[in-house]
């Protein structure tokens, strides 16, 4: 192994036990021989890897779909092949989870295997938005896997919360904040529910009764504001953390730096090149390699990424790993916006306010696109 | 020809829109087997699709036909087809000079309308044989006793032998043609005189040039000779001359006094080769020209620029090319600090700018962006200097003028005597002084309103044909200018001008206007990043104002697993998105904005 900067490796589960009318994420059905067959194709894949980039790694994150219907025994499996195949010493190594009935030994069995963070989807403190958003488990159900993952040593949990769903209140918002701040975890997730159209959603939007952009926006600002006065500062556009906490291996993605992604649907950026496997699984069995998705890492995408980021975009950053400092005509573009409160402006460089996320493509588009 | 000129007649059909003049043509085309049936469109002489949708003539169209007559003899028909639009008044009076008769077309259900009679005065003057024709006798609502003594009482000319006939049935196309036969005259004309041929129609092929339809007066003209135009005194080489027959040209030796057919002699622009000129040879010219040429001005400007600036050059050449078919379009190049590179375009009328706006988009796959129609205003300057106005931009400072003059038009407005009442408010709200009124019939009525020009160039027709129900017809003409207190409208986004969106209105219609124009733009600029102002504005006075609020929020695509791709994508999107837009100041506008003022009445 050399001495490059360590990179991140995401695997993808593409199983569900149900679909989330509002997920567009690839997932299928839970089988165990499709499981296994899945198990065997990814240690394979990773050694086919291990050749390609004799490289170490610093985090695991195995996505989905929902990650531990694998199993602790299939999961630890792949846990260890990984390390075998990419170091992987002092990783942070995550597993996204979905709340359900006691999942008590298999938290045990995963903290033993070397996972050391939990990323749990809570979505919401209110069971009847939970069910309005098809979710198959209570605030209850939520509320125990925590404690079961404190229990067997998780240090480092992170709950997903989503904003703008149907029946949503401040009220109940606070609720699902309290929630997070009383169950001890150290990161949140706040997503604002976004209607894709291959999803149940897409297709009944007519009749969905969920607020309309501006109190989505309410809605947005104002979890920004309660996260933080409980002590989880927003460090980017939906992700806060008590400081420490933030995700390595997120960070990654919004750095610019590398990941390698396995698994069907799974994105790739490595030494320059994106590309992604295609949301094929049973290709991804018989072998499929990924398709090239062009080069990455320029300026724009890169700057586009540090927008981002509560950071924001900074001289010193750009001239890290570009040489040259924040072209003059971004910043001037940038500080237009400071009056109405969508970016701050700073010696150092420039970054967006909460207010500014809220409509962040198309600020990031008159910045980027500046004359 | 082996025909005699005894034997030939030269006419034109004349009618309403959506009379039936084009389906009757087509019926002529049948009867005298000039066209395979299997070439058979309808409405054959229409040409352009925008013809045949809109169902009106914008061309001129000339074809020479064989009719087969009860007396036994063959007759030479020279069909010479006439735009059906006031806006093309000129063209009409010179084709109908090209004819001997011309064959009136009236709908037995509407009876007598505004170009109907505005046309047949048109023939009448050039001393033309009227030939009425009944049509549309098939529809139930057809009363062609009433239509026949409505043509005698209104035209007086006698109908009672006039062919009650149903074009789209082909029921009684032939006793058309036997009455063109019997009361067309031959054309008179010296054969040895030097040649006088009128031009009524002229268009550009990509092979021969532009291809002159004629009719020859006097003389002949044959391959080889070197013509004279006689109003720009250019001089050519015929090249070609020939019959226009319904599908194609047929090259003939010659042609020869009283026949109309075509002369192609390389030449390269229809404004070389004016409607209404006449040709003549260089070596044995006419000593006069035949009367009634002018050249045709412009009566309704407006900008016209590309949606994509780098297209400027596209709509340069766009335009050059249409204006090889269309002496009457005038551009000149002008800029405008909110859409950049244009041109100021010159129209006859409305229609004929809709024409145009419609043809660059369609045949030259252009997306622009118009700006207000304007007239041209006269303004006589505190110094004595008179000018004349066409662009909202160049109106000069209130201070600077002593008097501003606005075009005024001699209004006919043919209605069922139901809608009078909605007509007078119409012409009422548009300035309108009332002339006088009178009955064609127990239940139609010809109103007669003098009304600025800058009234009906908005969406006169469109609301007239509201308040109407489409039964109205609608015809004017220029009468003159007239001392009126104009004012210039300028509305501010953000709190600059957008000099695309001024123009010039009556003092009395700015308040309305400039409300309905702020509330319009609301509706079409979309949220910005912060608040956009609206206001319209009078001299620096602010008359109406309207914000749109700052966006709040737009797509926050998750950026997780990896997928930067899609984020990249959002991000392209909203790249292409401004590109779409217009950029003015700090404002973003889409250019939907700038055609929405246009239409208020909406």
């Amino acid at each position: 192994m050399n001495n490059e900067k360590p990179f991140g490796l995401y695997l993808h589960v593409p199983f569900c036990d149900g679909k989330c009318p509002y997920c567009d994420f690839y997932s299928l059905p839970v089988s165990e021989e499709q499981m296994n067959r899945y198990t065997r194709r990814m240690l394979e894949t990773l050694e086919a890897y291990a050749a390609q980039y004799p490289r170490r790694a610093d985090t695991l994150y195995f996505g989905g779909g929902t990650p531990n219907l694998l199993g602790a025994e299939r999961l630890s499996a792949l846990i260890v092949w990984a390390k075998e195949c990419f170091g992987l010493e002092d990783a942070e190594i995550t597993v996204e989870v979905n709340p359900t009935e006691n999942l008590s030994e298999f938290l045990h069995e995963l903290r033993a295997a070397g996972a050391n963070r939990l990323s749990i989807g809570l979505q919401s403190a209110n069971d009847d938005e939970l069910a309005l958003l098809g979710r198959r488990h209570t605030a209850e159900q939520a509320k125990k896997t925590v404690q079961y993952a404190q229990d067997a040593g998780f240090g480092n949990i992170s709950l997903d919360l989503m904003l703008a769903v149907q029946k949503q209140t401040k009220e109940s918002l606070l609720r699902s904040i309290d929630f997070c701040a009383d169950a001890g975890i150290q990161h949140l997730s706040a997503y604002l529910l976004k209607i894709e159209p291959d999803t149940v959603y897409g297709k009944k939007k007519e009749t969905l009764c969920v607020p309309d952009d501006d109190e989505a926006g309410d809605f947005y600002l104002f979890a920004c504001e309660e996260l933080e006065k409980c002590g989880f500062p927003q460090y980017e556009i939906s992700n806060f953390a008590k400081p420490g906490f933030e995700s390595r291996h997120n960070l990654k993605y919004w750095s610019c730096e590398e990941y390698l992604g396995i698994g069907p649907a799974a994105h790739s950026f490595m030494e320059g090149k994106r590309f992604y496997y295609p949301r094929n699984f049973s290709a991804f069995l018989d072998g499929a390699q990924p398709v090239p998705d062009g080069d990455g890492g320029e300026f724009e995408e890169y700057a586009m990424l540090a927008l981002r980021l509560a950071e924001g975009l900074t001289d010193e950053g750009c001239r890290a790993r570009f040489g040259f400092g924040i072209p003059a005509r971004m910043k001037q573009a940038a500080k237009l916006y400071e009056k109405g409160g969508l970016s701050v402006c700073t010696d150092s460089g420039f970054h967006f306010t909460p207010k500014g996320f809220l409509v962040s493509n198309t600020l990031t588009a008159e910045i980027l696109y500046s004359t | 020809m082996s025909i005699p000129r005894e034997r030939i007649r030269n006419f034109s059909i004349i009618a309403h829109i959506d009379h039936g003049k084009s389906t009757l043509a087509d019926r002529i085309l049948e009867q005298t087997k000039s066209v395979a049936l299997r070439d058979m469109e309808n409405q054959l002489l229409d040409n352009m699709d925008l013809e045949r949708e809109r169902g009106i003539t914008i061309k001129a169209h000339a074809v020479t036909l064989v009719y087969s007559a009860l007396d036994g003899q063959d007759y030479v028909f020279n069909l010479i087809d006439t735009p059906g639009h006031v806006d093309f008044n000129y063209e009409v009076s010179r084709s109908l000079a090209a004819c001997e008769g011309a064959v009136l077309v009236v709908d037995a259900s509407q009876g007598i309308e505004a170009q109907t009679l505005a046309n047949t005065y048109l023939a009448v003057d050039a001393g033309l044989e009227i030939v009425p024709v009944i049509n549309k006798i098939d529809l139930p609502s057809a009363q062609p006793e009433k239509v026949r003594a409505e043509i005698e009482d209104v035209i007086g000319i006698p109908a009672d032998d006039a062919p009650c006939i149903s074009a789209k049935l082909g029921t009684n196309i032939d006793q058309v043609m036997e009455q063109i036969v019997k009361h067309v005259p031959p054309p008179q004309g010296e054969e040895t005189a030097p040649l006088k041929a009128l031009i009524f129609d002229s268009y550009y092929d990509a092979y021969k040039g532009v291809i002159i339809h004629v009719r020859l007066q006097d003389g002949q003209v044959h391959p080889g000779d070197t013509i004279r135009l006689m109003a720009t005194g250019a001089e050519f080489t015929v090249v070609e001359c020939g019959y226009g027959r319904a599908t194609c040209l047929e090259p003939s030796a010659g042609l020869s006094a009283g026949e109309v057919g075509y002369i192609a002699a390389s030449i390269k622009a229809v404004k070389d080769a004016r409607v209404g000129d006449t040709v003549t040879l260089a070596d044995n010219p006419a000593k006069t020209p035949l009367p009634g040429y002018r050249s045709v001005q412009p009566m309704v400007f407006c900008g016209i620029y590309p949606a994509d600036g780098a297209r400027y050059p596209d709509l340069r050449d766009a335009l050059d090319k249409l204006q090889l078919n269309d002496a009457a379009l005038s551009f000149d190049p002008e800029t405008s600090v909110a859409l950049g590179f244009g041109f100021r375009c010159g129209f006859l009328g409305l229609l004929h700018m809709e024409i145009i706006q419609e043809r660059l988009e369609r045949e030259y796959n252009l997306d622009i962006i118009t700006t207000a129609p304007s007239v041209v205003y006269q303004i006589t300057k505190t110094n004595g200097e008179v000018i004349h106005i066409d662009n909202p931009t160049n109106y000069p400072d209130p201070s600077l003028i002593a008097q501003a003059e606005e075009p005024i038009t001699n209004a006919h407005i043919y209605t069922p005597s139901e809608y009078v009442g909605n007509i007078m408010d119409l012409c009422q709200d548009r300035r309108g002084i009332f002339k006088d009124m009178k009955y064609i019939d127990t239940d139609r009525v010809d109103i007669h309103y003098e009304l600025p020009l800058n009234e009906i160039i908005y969406d006169f027709f469109d609301a007239l044909k509201s308040r109407t129900r489409g039964y109205a017809s609608f015809d004017y003409e220029l009468s003159g200018y007239k001392k009126s207190s104009l004012v210039k409208l300028d509305i501010m986004l953000n709190g600059d001008v957008v000099d695309a969106l001024s123009f010039i209105i009556h003092a009395d219609k700015a308040y309305p206007r400039a409300r309905k124009m702020a509330e319009k733009l609301s509706e079409k600029i979309p949220r910005q990043l912060f608040e956009v102002p609206i206001q319209a504005c009078v001299g620096g006075r602010i008359i109406a104002r309207e914000t749109v609020k700052a966006m709040r929020k737009d797509v926050l695509a998750k950026c997780y697993g990896g997928d930067i791709t899609r984020k990249k994508k959002l991000l392209e999107k909203q790249k292409e998105g401004k590109k779409r837009m217009r950029q003015l100041g700090t404002v973003e506008v889409p250019q939907e904005a700038f055609m929405s003022v246009l239409k208020l009445d909406e």
